[in-house]
């Protein structure tokens, strides 16, 4: 278990960054960092993170931080692993990228890294739809949920990304939730202490973008995960681990504090939280499968 | 061991050359007529003859972004594509030309469908000219091997830090043997000391390519182009050092064939080779013909070209490539003319898309045509059927 007295004092997000107030995505950031310590190297695409960060030569970061063009950063990574291990240098390659960026644009190079394995940690900060362009729909956007290019809500369901990851069976997969520090602080070291692909997937409330007031990001990430839209979970080694929440909240009670949700019908808060219900079902069945079946075959490639 | 004469593809002979290099990290997604190249490295890798990283990569846009990465970690890096993949590349080739990312790749070149079509072309590699990378074309196998070696050291010198392509023709070159002398490495690695790079100092961090305003993105801009233009003479310089060492001289702008032609064909890669069997066979009939073989298009040599059709009459351009209506080789070297004392007239010739065969004797007869018509005015581009 991480404490906050295990937490370094130096900062490597720094003050003056250009994010906006109350952003779910700084916290997760700057805590991040603070575990992952000097030894870091960033690699980031297009995204919130690398318009707060600042414009040349302004910068947010105190550690080495390379922009990659959108949707590459894991190839990126990849190289960069690669040369670091070949040139005998043990530095961490870190990537960070938003929803939009990891689910769609740059899928299938996230999808190559995890399969082949490339020794790279990769935080995703999931805000839940395109927001530094002005908040339009990603394939990480929930049902319901109005954007600029969805000024009706969205009609499809939240791609799954974690367990997409958990699929390419490798190292380390967890989700964890700007409203619960101590379990994402947890989990990043543990990450860092593993080698091979591994992923993190970070629910960043955004208040812009959803429509929620400023000081309620860390309400909005514990709402999410006790009404069970956003479940904390970690597989490894290919076994999933449920975190079990006691009083879970309705739906609705995480719902009505976004006015992206604004409008939403009672037979479609009620269709939420049925999915709700089932994809919460799927993940303790999974907890159960996962844990009985032997995964002592995978293979090693550290 | 010395230097040995081996029988190589191009394909192979470009294989050698980045194992002579020591190339760190090699990243490549498959597609013809490139394959055969890559499939030799992993071989390398696999017998223990290259110590390297080889990331199969899901396509050629993560390739080059690999890359990228492995160049600023330290490791040199190399990789190899073709015509769609190296279209599919072209962000990436922004990426690593502006942001002065010092790596190598082959560029086996092929036609761009529609229609699917696996032959050469030069329009692939000549499509990507803005894209900031250095860009050599090879006429011949020997030349592959060479150029990939001076490739990098050409790429790593401080004063360029400059992506290059090394570009040469599918299967007229990738799939067709050659004698090759390769060189002994001991030779090599005397000639290209290994690599490194520190931009990332976890002890000093700095943000890479993050945003910039205006002004600054033009400075930017300037700083590359002052490269650009200082990669000349380092291209110079290491083709100089090069023949002291290996006793093969390249040159930007070759020249070939009589002394002082009043006509001279212009061509690049192996359109260059039938050219030079041509001026042969035309030189032998006492005419007055002789090649300009453009080796280097980006930067492009325009004082070396000015220099080359000094006193000449005409140019016979022999254009594998397609922009539209007109062929892309031809209005660049009538763009590096236009300012020039002497200036001899154009004839623009299109030869060979899509593999389509350019013989040296279809050559010969298009010359001797020609001639006697060379005091007239150029009667527009002309399309050159394959054959003969």
């Amino acid at each position: 278990m991480a404490a906050i007295s295990e937490l370094t004092d130096e900062e490597f997000l720094l003050k003056g960054n250009s994010a906006c107030a109350g952003c779910g995505a700084t916290m997760a950031i700057r805590w991040v960092l603070k575990i992952l310590g000097r030894d870091t190297v960033l690699v980031m695409p297009a995204g919130c993170v690398s318009v707060f960060q600042g414009m040349f030569p302004a910068s947010a970061f105190d550690v080495p931080v390379v922009d990659s063009s959108f949707g590459a950063q894991s190839s990126f990574a990849a190289g960069l692993a690669a040369a670091y291990k070949i040139k005998g240098r043990r530095l961490k390659v870190v990537t960070l990228a938003g929803d939009g960026g990891t689910a769609d644009i740059g899928f299938h190079a996230v999808s190559a890294a995890a399969e082949r394995g490339d020794d790279v940690l990769y935080i995703c900060y999931d805000n839940e739809a395109y927001m530094n362009t002005g908040v339009q729909r990603s394939s990480l956007t929930p049902y319901g949920a109005k954007t600029g290019t969805d000024p009706k809500g969205k009609l499809e369901w939240k791609k799954n990304l974690p367990l997409i990851m958990a699929a390419h069976n490798i190292t380390y997969v967890a989700t964890a939730s700007v409203g619960y520090p101590f379990d994402l602080l947890r989990k990043v070291k543990k990450a860092a202490s593993l080698s091979g692909f591994r992923y993190i997937h970070i629910l960043t409330p955004c208040p812009p973008g959803w429509g929620s007031s400023e000081n309620l990001a860390a309400e909005l990430g514990r709402l999410a995960v006790r009404c069970g839209i956003f479940p904390l979970f970690e597989v490894e080694n290919g076994r999933l681990t449920l975190h079990k929440v006691g009083n879970r909240v309705a739906v609705r009670r995480y719902l009505e504090l976004q006015k992206r949700f604004e409008g939403l019908t009672d037979e479609q808060i009620q269709y939420i939280q049925k999915r709700v219900d089932d994809d919460l079902r799927y993940l303790e069945l999974l907890e159960k499968v996962t844990s009985e079946v032997n995964r002592a075959g995978q293979v090693d490639r550290t | 061991m010395a230097e040995q004469i081996e029988v190589l593809t191009g394909n192979a002979a470009a294989a050698y050359g980045v194992k002579l290099s020591r190339a760190q990290v090699i990243a490549a997604y498959p597609i013809t007529p490139q394959t055969t190249l890559v499939e030799r490295i992993a071989e390398f890798i696999a017998k223990g003859e290259l110590k390297a990283e080889y990331i199969r990569v899901e396509s050629e846009h993560s390739a080059l972004a690999a890359c990228i990465g492995a160049s600023l970690g330290g490791a040199r890096a190399f990789t190899a594509t073709s015509s769609q993949g190296l279209l599919l590349m072209q962000e990436m080739l922004f990426w690593a030309g502006y942001g002065r990312t010092p790596l190598v790749m082959a560029v086996v070149t092929r036609a761009i469908a529609p229609p699917w079509n696996m032959w050469s072309e030069h329009t692939d590699a000549l499509a990507q000219r803005d894209t900031g990378w250095i860009q050599i074309f090879c006429h011949n196998n020997q030349e592959v091997l060479d150029s990939i070696i001076q490739a990098y050291k050409i790429s790593e010198d401080k004063r360029v830090m400059l992506p290059v392509m090394v570009c040469f023709d599918g299967f007229e070159i990738s799939h067709t043997s050659e004698n090759v002398t390769v060189p002994e490495q001991s030779d090599v690695d005397s000639f290209l000391p290994p690599y490194d790079n520190d931009l990332l100092d976890v002890e000093e961090p700095k943000l890479l390519w993050n945003g910039v305003y205006p002004e600054d993105a033009f400075k930017f801009k300037t700083i590359f182009s002052e490269a650009a233009e200082r990669s000349l003479s380092v291209i110079e310089e290491v083709h100089r050092d090069f023949d002291s060492r290996f006793g093969r001289r390249y040159e930007a702008v070759e020249i070939y064939g009589r002394y002082e032609p009043k006509v001279f064909l212009v061509a690049m890669g192996s359109v260059a080779s039938s050219a030079k069997a041509a001026v042969d066979v035309l030189n032998r009939e006492g005419l007055p013909v002789g090649l300009i073989r453009i080796r280097l298009f980006r930067p492009f040599p325009a004082s070396e070209l000015q220099k080359a059709v000094e006193g000449s009459e005409a140019l016979i351009i022999l254009d594998r490539s397609l922009s539209f209506t007109r062929g892309i080789l031809s209005t660049e070297v009538a763009a590096a003319l236009y300012n020039a004392k002497s200036r001899p007239k154009i004839f623009e010739y299109i030869v060979g898309l899509g593999g389509a065969v350019v013989t040296h004797t279809s050559i010969v007869e298009t010359v001797k045509h020609l001639l006697p018509r060379i005091a007239e005015e150029p009667k527009g581009i002309v399309w050159l059927k394959s054959g003969g």
